[in-house]
């Protein structure tokens, strides 16, 4: 009974303070009932975001604790997690749910005629608009052009011809990636060798070539190459003539009678060119050919340029010409 | 202290009756009206995450030694680029935290671009008066693509060259202006001059965010200047939008959901590894590895690019169109250009309906646009998951010559077997019949 009473009292004197409030204002909000659990476990969820948020601060300075980037990870994530979960029960339990609703915004005729008149009655005074506006228009385009014409310091906009231009010649030494010079009597058969023109920059595309060995009565290459795998001994471009990626995979028969013929592969997009044709497309998008570099070998056995690729290097353009590279 | 604080910024600002009529702005409630706001903070987090890198990262493809403590990298000539970011991940103090978390977030940015678009789609949410809205949405998705590939192509590792490679050869297949363009761009041919980095650098942290903030800030303004749509349920109408006000009810909320995906990014960016770029090593011109995947959302791209058979037409000797042009430049222009005359499409030749609506759509509602659709996403599926089939090759077996020419045919036939069943099922269940 008398812990009724204290409650009855508590409650009379709250609801007498709030009363002159309540009639000073009309709500906007509506009202709802308090809920001590909800509020309990947003009291709960900050106390676990804090306590989290602190481990980040431990985590980061203690140097002995292995794994940092894990720990670090997710302790900043339950930290996040646990505020997004007290945002949640507030917006769920602890605020009002309100459901209002309003007009979607209607058209203004009024204010849209009143636009159209004022424009148009701006261009009173002049008597020529239409020659006007069009010479208004060609200012702004000579501007424009005028603006842009900076960007073509940007790079060599006008000249493709370095696209066909190679490091090789005739004469050029093959030279692995340590620099030492290729030997014919190290190629062997079933693998392939990247090799790069003598001192020259290796970080263009018409630089890198693959080397591979194949047995000379199995090669079918075109009119006019036969003299460019010299001991079965053929050279083509490592970069795709598709997209530009390395040739980078080497699919050897390893069966002969069943397998596919020998083919260089491009991991991009897995254009597949026939090594033994002159790198013809077998597979995949690829739209012309590998182009092939002409071999020789000198007379200390080292494998030499015999000239440059039969077509350009890399990948296409619009207008390119299918003919050799140029040195 | 609340009066006061009201009273100090509306003397000052004059903003207390648009303040008022803000806080009491309608949300409509759905689960689905949450995907463009988890793409929003998906972007703050990117921003957050982004200057942080860019304290450490230097954008110079100068030569360096590496001595740093990653032992097979030492001794090794790197650009600045690439060992600024191996020192990120492996040096600086939380550093690979928040890459990753930087890295999950892209990820995640597009994927939810992309869900809002298909809810925004079959919902028809797109139409009059929101038109508007919807085209700067897809510009945007647009520049998300861009500014992703331009973030792993900083880096100068082995990924980011491959990718850069044949980023060049998509260029170079631009309809007669390639060859000029690549060579403006990259300041010479591949892989161009030095200052090719720091060009990206500038796109990727001041010229793409700023563009996409502003887009953010403009697509924002409109979905408010013309409130949200809303379905059809209690007492919603074409003429009066209900659900919760901005303030207090809705706050809360979003902002949970705020830290909900800065949670899920985070614990991302810490747990689970992406793009371990000190173990692909530094770009060479001749060098690539098989199997590198780039981040999903080029996936399509590269599907394309895959099962394009070999055609390229020729006259005389010269080139037309080399083959990077209808993967690289064909097939995503006609993409974007399907979703960005869709409204006016289907205006024109599906529902010949030119009202305004603020209600939605049930997709089983107008079928047609549903079953196309489902046809066209069909379509940019097929050749996405094509982009995978060297993986599926790896964990499934599955011959991968088959496989292409599986995705070739599937590219074909799937789209217009899924036209026909969700016709089908949509008219369905529109069957009983529903009258506004």
């Amino acid at each position: 009974v008398k812990r009724w009473l204290i409650a009855l009292v508590v409650l009379v004197l709250g609801r007498l303070r709030r009363r002159p409030r309540l009639e000073r204002e009309r709500r906007i909000v509506p009202p709802g009932s308090p809920d001590r659990r909800a509020e309990n476990v947003v009291l709960l969820l900050f106390g676990c975001a804090t306590l989290c948020a602190a481990a980040v601060v431990v985590v980061y300075a203690w140097d002995a604790i292995p794994d940092q980037t894990q720990f670090l990870g997710l302790a900043l994530g339950l930290a996040l997690a646990f505020i997004s979960a007290a945002c949640i029960v507030i917006g769920k339990r602890l605020v009002v749910t309100e459901e209002i609703e309003e007009d979607y915004s209607v058209p203004h005729p009024d204010d849209q005629s009143a636009l159209e008149q004022l424009v148009e009655e701006s261009g009173d005074r002049f008597t020529r608009k239409r020659l006007l506006f069009l010479a208004g228009a060609g200012a702004g385009t000579a501007l424009g052009a005028a603006l842009l014409a900076p960007a073509a310091s940007l790079g060599p906009v006008f000249d493709v011809s370095s696209l066909y231009r190679t490091p090789w010649r005739r004469g050029v030494r093959l030279v692995d990636e340590a620099g030492r010079a290729l030997r014919a009597d190290d190629v062997e058969e079933a693998t392939f060798y990247t090799a790069y023109p003598e001192h020259a920059d290796r970080e263009q595309m018409g630089a890198p070539i693959v080397g591979v060995r194949l047995k000379p009565a199995e090669l079918r290459l075109p009119q006019g190459r036969h003299s460019w795998a010299p001991d079965g001994i053929l050279a083509y471009s490592k970069i795709c003539t598709h997209a530009g990626c390395a040739i980078a995979l080497y699919r050897k028969p390893t069966f002969p009678a069943v397998e596919p013929g020998p083919a260089l592969v491009c991991p991009c997009h897995y254009s597949t060119f026939d090594v033994t044709n002159g790198g013809g497309v077998l597979f995949g998008p690829a739209g012309r050919p590998l182009p092939q570099l002409p071999l020789a070998i000198d007379g200390s056995g080292q494998l030499r340029a015999a000239g440059n690729f039969s077509g350009p290097v890399g990948p296409s353009w619009w207008g390119v010409r299918n003919h050799g590279a140029r040195s | 202290v609340i009066r006061r604080t009201v009273r100090y910024l509306d003397e000052r600002s004059g903003a207390a009756p648009f303040l008022r009529k803000a806080l009491r702005y309608v949300f409509p409630d759905h689960w689905s009206f949450l995907l463009g706001e988890v793409a929003l903070y998906s972007f703050v987090v990117l921003v957050a995450t982004g200057i942080y890198l860019t304290l450490f990262f230097k954008p110079s493809l100068a030569p360096v030694v590496y001595h740093g403590s990653y032992l097979p990298l030492r001794g090794r000539e790197l650009s600045e680029a690439y060992q600024s970011t191996v020192n990120i991940s492996l040096s600086v103090k939380a550093g690979l935290l928040i890459r990753q978390t930087h890295h999950w977030a892209a990820d995640v940015f597009v994927a939810a671009i992309v869900l809002h678009l298909l809810r925004i789609f079959f919902t028809g949410a797109f139409r009059k008066p929101r038109d508007l809205t919807y085209y700067i949405g897809i510009t945007m998705l647009g520049l998300a693509l861009l500014e992703g590939y331009l973030g792993y192509s900083l880096v100068d590792d082995l990924l980011s060259g491959m990718g850069l490679a044949i980023g060049y050869g998509v260029v170079m297949s631009l309809p007669f202006i390639g060859a000029n363009v690549a060579q403006l761009l990259w300041n010479g041919p591949f892989p161009g001059g030095h200052d090719f980095e720091s060009r990206m650098y500038m796109a990727h942290i001041l010229l793409l965010p700023v563009l996409i903030g502003a887009l953010i800030l403009l697509h924002l303004t409109l979905v408010a200047a013309r409130h949200h749509t809303q379905f059809v349920a209690g007492r919603a109408t074409e003429k009066k939008v209900v659900g919760m006000p901005t303030f207090p009810a809705y706050a809360p909320r979003s902002l949970g959901l705020a830290f909900g995906v800065a949670a899920v990014l985070f614990l991302m960016g810490g747990l689970i590894q992406i793009n371990p770029i000190w173990q692909w090593g530094p770009y060479h011109v001749s060098q690539a590895t098989n199997g590198a995947q780039p981040d999903w959302y080029l996936g399509w791209l590269i599907g394309a690019l895959r099962l394009m058979p070999p055609f390229e037409p020729h006259v005389g000797g010269y080139t037309l169109a080399p083959n990077p042009f209808f993967g690289g430049v064909l097939f995503p222009t006609v993409v974007f250009g399907v979703l960005y005359a869709w409204p006016w499409l289907e205006q024109r030749f599906i529902t010949r309906d030119f009202r305004r609506h603020d209600l939605l759509d049930r997709p089983r509602d107008n079928p047609r646009r549903t079953a196309f659709g489902a046809a066209f996403f069909t379509w940019v599926t097929t050749i996405f998951i094509a982009g995978a089939a060297d993986r599926l090759f790896v964990s499934g077996d599955v011959p991968y010559l088959r496989q292409v020419w599986i995705f070739r045919g599937g590219a074909l036939v799937f789209p217009i077997v899924a036209y026909v069943a969700t016709y089908r099922v949509a008219r369905r269940l529109a069957k009983p019949g529903r009258v506004r």
